[in-house]
This record gives structure tokens, sequence and C-alpha cells, in this order.
């Protein structure tokens, strides 16, 4: 029985456990992680139960209220919804139980209770928009996570991460206006807000000038969203000045939920048809995900801050996985698709390493990680392995995306692609290789030996995820028909006409 | 801090017509406008005009934050209980129709959303006074 009602408990839960987590925090602060991490261990369980589900029998639909679509709100999970809670439930998992170790040396005592509750708020909005099949619930969502967001970041104990959280906040609510623009031009046109009812609305009024301007009102908000390269302003400073903890959870899961819904948009509610034939802005995305994959990894050269570096790292990545969607072949969108995972992945082990060198060491800036691979080997030997993957080294998961999303470009003749993600590699091997050559081959400096000689490394809650995901790093690079056998049925099946 | 004697009394008259003009608001919010949230919000208004009129202190003392912390949960718990509810009875989430009460269907689905709508506004209610507060306190300290 409780079967048929996984994708909405996927949700209910940690609401639930959000507020329970309050209550607890009230009576005794060290209750506030054990709920947390159960409230997450149980939903990365569910969201397997939905994947192998989704697997056997095909799309999930749940209609919310026993209301019947279009006029109630459907929950649809296919294999990209079900492939992508399984991928940010897992990194919620791991973000958990680093937390423990990692918060409270960054956050004041008394704001535990808080960040655990905001944080399960953060999971009910990200889990709600991968489950939703409807466009103003989708929204909903979208601010549940992105305010959840914002208090996260501000958690931090400099000024500047309120600073930061502010500029996130205008940035964030600019591109929650565009959005909702949007929602609401669709609306008035088609009155319908279900999205499998809004794609069989549609195809006869794709001539229209609303809906080509609803269009481009999502396609701007969710560039914002998820810092497409001109559009990242907030994304460096947010990475930077909030705990530890919060930058895996904005790198990983808000960033790759934003991903997400612009797939969603573009495949499901628009078609390829119209994307692809009606108006050419596939070629636009393409142009823009390049310069953002050059233009990020050339200003994360120029960084002298670890975790900096890694945000314009991620502005570079996250071009990667737009520029697969943009190049709208199978094997690009396969390649795209798959980046969610390996980014999440990648992005989610160097920014708990960054973490971990703060916690023990207290060094920031690269410079200072002088000789640092004698005293802290597992996290340095960790941050090799990760590195490797995001350059994309063979055995490793970042190779096989930027693989298939080159073959993709080589089969639609986009052969510049090519060169621009060959370019962008040799230069993620400069800036990372940098990182490398001060842990591995430089003397300790004379600076501030004194931190380096003393660190180690970090306790188990917090060496455990980083070195599971530096694991998954090269497992899921050789394993990788696992999500492949999971991604490919969603593509060939929105992208099978063409 | 404590405002003028015209204020606080004619604080003192409208306090109660805003909390029933908020009730009203959330009762009738499943059939016609208005709404858990907006009676939520409008509740909350009465307390933030006492904090204005009488001073924070004064107002803590009605509604303390422990408080709003317990009616924020109650709130939401009342709405994912009532969810729940549905499911163990045999609906989907939220589906009203399937609550075993001894009414016809129509009237379970009016009273239960009711009830939601009485949930979502004492939450509303709770946050907002919490908000106020939060935002008071430097005030005072100042």
């Amino acid at each position: 029985m409780i079967a048929d009602h996984l994708p909405v408990l996927v949700v209910v839960l940690p609401l639930v456990g959000a507020f329970v987590t309050l209550l607890a925090g009230w009576a005794d602060r060290r209750l506030c992680f054990p709920i947390a991490m159960a409230t997450t261990v149980i939903q990365f369980c569910i969201s397997l139960l939905i994947l192998s589900q989704v697997m056997q029998t095909g799309p999930l639909h749940y209609n919310l209220g026993n209301w019947l679509p279009p006029w109630g709100i459907e929950y649809v999970i296919d294999q990209l919804n079900g492939f992508v809670l399984v991928v940010i439930l897992f990194l919620c998992v791991l973000t958990c139980l680093y937390s423990h170790r990692s918060t409270p040396s960054e956050i004041d005592e008394k704001k535990i209770p808080a960040f655990y509750t905001v944080l399960l708020l953060l999971v009910t909005g990200v889990c709600g928009i991968a489950v939703t099949g409807d466009l103003f619930n989708l929204y909903v969502f979208l601010e549940i996570s992105s305010l959840a967001a914002y208090a996260l970041v501000a958690l931090g104990r400099e000024k500047r991460s309120l600073v930061s959280s502010f500029t996130y906040l205008v940035m964030g609510s600019v591109s929650a206006c565009f959005i909702l623009l949007g929602i609401g031009h669709l609306y008035i046109v088609t009155g319908t807000l279900n999205m499998a009812d809004l794609a069989r609305v549609l195809p006869p009024l794709y001539g229209s000038t609303v809906i080509q301007t609803a269009f481009i009102f999502f396609i701007i908000g969710l560039s914002i969203k998820t810092a497409l390269f001109p559009l990242h302003l907030w994304l460096p400073d947010a990475y930077r000045y909030s705990p530890s903890a919060v930058t895996v959870l904005l790198s990983t899961v808000v960033s790759k939920i934003g991903v997400y819904a612009l797939i969603r948009i573009l495949f499901t509610v628009f078609t390829p048809a119209f994307i692809i034939f009606e108006i050419p802005v596939m070629e636009v995305f393409c142009w823009m995900a390049a310069a953002a994959i050059i233009g990020g990894s050339v200003l994360a050269i120029s960084q002298t801050d670890l975790k900096r570096m890694l945000a314009y790292s991620s502005v570079s990545q996250m071009g990667y996985i737009l520029l697969g969607i943009g190049i709208a072949d199978s094997l690009a969108v396969t390649g795209g698709i798959l980046h969610i995972l390996n980014h999440a992945v990648m992005k989610g082990c160097l920014f708990m390493i960054a973490g971990s060198f703060i916690y023990s060491s207290g060094i920031r800036s690269i410079e200072d990680l002088r000789g640092i691979a004698r005293t802290m080997p597992l996290t340095a030997a960790a941050f090799v392995i990760a590195a490797a993957s995001m350059i994309g080294i063979p055995p490793t998961v970042g190779f096989m995306s930027k693989w298939f999303i080159a073959l993709g470009a080589l089969e639609s003749g986009q052969w510049i692609f090519v060169l621009v993600i060959l370019a962008s590699s040799l230069l993620t091997a400069v800036y990372f290789w940098k990182v490398i050559e001060y842990m591995y081959f430089r003397e300790p400096g004379t600076v501030c030996a004194g931190t380096v000689s003393t660190a180690r490394d970090p306790p188990a809650g917090m060496l455990v995820p980083t070195l599971v995901l530096a694991a998954a790093c090269i497992l899921f690079g050789i394993f990788v028909s696992i999500p492949l056998e999971v991604i490919e049925p969603f593509v060939t099946g929105i992208l099978g006409g063409t | 801090m404590k405002q003028d004697v015209v204020i606080r009394t004619v604080c003192r008259l409208v306090v109660p017509f805003i909390q029933l003009f908020a009730l009203y608001v959330i009762i009738h919010g499943a059939s016609s406008a208005g709404g858990g949230f907006q009676g939520g919000v409008i509740f909350a208004s009465a307390f933030i005009l006492v904090g204005i009129a009488f001073g924070i202190a004064d107002a803590r003392k009605r509604i303390s934050e422990k408080m709003t912390v317990l009616f924020s949960a109650c709130g939401l718990g009342i709405y994912a209980g009532i969810g729940i509810l549905c499911i163990i009875f045999g609906g989907n989430f939220l589906g009203y129709s399937f609550l075993p009460l001894p009414f016809p269907v129509p009237e379970i689905r009016g009273l239960a959303a009711e009830a939601v709508e009485i949930g979502i506004g004492i939450t509303v209610m709770a946050v907002m006074t919490s908000i106020f507060y939060d935002m008071a306190v430097d005030e005072e300290a100042a």
C-alpha cells in the first residue's frame, strides 16, 4: 500500500522532519543531527525504490488529493526525475553526515537547530522540484529551496556571508520573477499548468509571440538560477562565504536541480520540435555554454582562494552540462545528463576537501597549502582523484561525460565545440595542477608552517563522505553503464524522433 | 517604548476585531476569497500592532518566542497529519473524501480543507510574529 505513495512521501517526510528537528532542538541540540540524518537516509532509500519502480514499470503518476490532472497537481516521475532524485539525495545524505563535524566550528552553537531545520526545508524544496509534474508547483518548490539556500548562506560567521547571501537573494528573486512571468504567460494562453497537458496544447501555438516571450523568460530565469556564465556573479561569493557543508549543498544539490528544471522545461514542456526548429535557441545555448566553459576556467586560474577557485570551476562545469543539452544530439544530451551525476560527485568531493583544510588547518588560500599532503595524506589523495576527474583523465567519471559530449558534437558536425572541450580540459589541468603542486611538491612555508605541520586528516565524520565521493569518481567511471542504463531510455524517449 | 495614550486605547479596541476578522478570513478560505495564509498574516498583524503600541516586551508576554516555535510546528503538524491520515484511509495525500467521518462527501471535503487552512493559518501567524520579534530585537538593544 505504502509503495504507491512514495512520490509524495519523499516530499512530506523532510517537511515534517524539519519541524520535528526544530522542536527537538529546543529540548536538546544534540538530537537535531540524528533526526536530520535519519530523514535524509530514509529519503535516499525511498528514492532508490522509486527509481527501481520507474525502471520496471515506466513513469509513476501520483494525483495529490485524488484530483485528476490537469485540474489537480500531479507528481510525475520518469527516468530523468528518478535519476536526479537519487543523485541529489545521495549528496544530501553525505553532506548531512559531513555537516555534523564541520558546522560546529563554523556557525554559532545556538544556530545548530536552525541549520538542520533549514537544511531539511532545502531538501523538501529540491525533492519537490524533482517530483512535480505541475509548472506552478515547480515554482513554489523552487522558492522554498531558494529561500532555504539564502538562509543557509547567511549562517556563516563572517560579515561578508550576510552580504553574499543578500546578493544571492536579489539575484535569486530576479530569476524567480522571470520564471513566474514565464509561467503566467503560458497560463494566460493555454489555461493549464500541468506539464504534460501543456506539451499537448502548445504545438499549434508555437508561432505565438506570447509563448515565445514566455520561453525567453524561462531561459533567462533559469540561467540566473544555474549561474550560466555572464549571469554567474552571485555564485563565487555565495560559495566562498557560506559554511563548508552549505557550499557542498549549493554546488551539488541546488545547482543540479536548476539544471534539471531547465531540461524539464526545454524538453518536456516545450518539445525538441520547438527549441530546435521553431526558434534556434539551442545554437545560442551552445555558444553561451562554450563561453561559460572557457570563461569559468580562465577566471578559476586567476584565483588565490581554494573555495573561490572551485566556485569558478563550477561555472565552467555547468557549461558542460548545458553544452551537452544545447548540442541536442542524443549522445551529447546523454553526456550532459551524465555530467549532472559526475559534477555532483566531483565537486561535492572537492568542496568537502576545501572544508576539511579549513577545519584542520584554517587554510583557505592555495599558496598556504604547501606540503600539506604530508600531514593530511588521505584528504590530499582524494583531492588528486577528484581533480583528475575534473580534468577528464580516463578511468574517472569526468572523462566519460566529456567523451560523450565530444562524440555528440562530432556526430552533429559541430567540431568547434570539441576544440572548446579540449581547450578547457587543458585550462582545468592548469588550475588543478597548481593546487596539487603546492600540496605535494613544495616544502611547508615559513609563514604559516605552524598550521600545516599540526594539521591532521579530519575526523571520520568528515573523512568518510569525502572518501566515498572520491571512490565514486572512479567507480562510476568504470561502471558507467549503470547510470547510462537509466539515462538512455529518457534520451531516446525525447529525441527518438529527431 | 510606550506610545501615546490615544494610540494605546485605539489599539486595545481594534485588536479583538482584527483577530476576529482573521478567523473569518481563515474559515472562509476554503469556499471564498481568503485562506490560511492571508488570515494568518492578519492574525499576526494584531500581535505586531500590540508590539508597536505597547512595546515588544508586552507583546512577548502575550505570545512568547517559544510559543511561536511551538505554534509553527503545530500548524504544520495539522496540515501534514491530515494529509497522512488520508493516505492511511486509502486515499492519496490530502484526498479528503477518504476520511471516515459521518457526513456526506462534499461536507467532509469542506471540513478537512478548513482544518488544513487552520493549520496553515496557525503556522503563518507564528512565523510572521517571530519574524517581527527577530527584526525588533536590535531596535530594543540600541
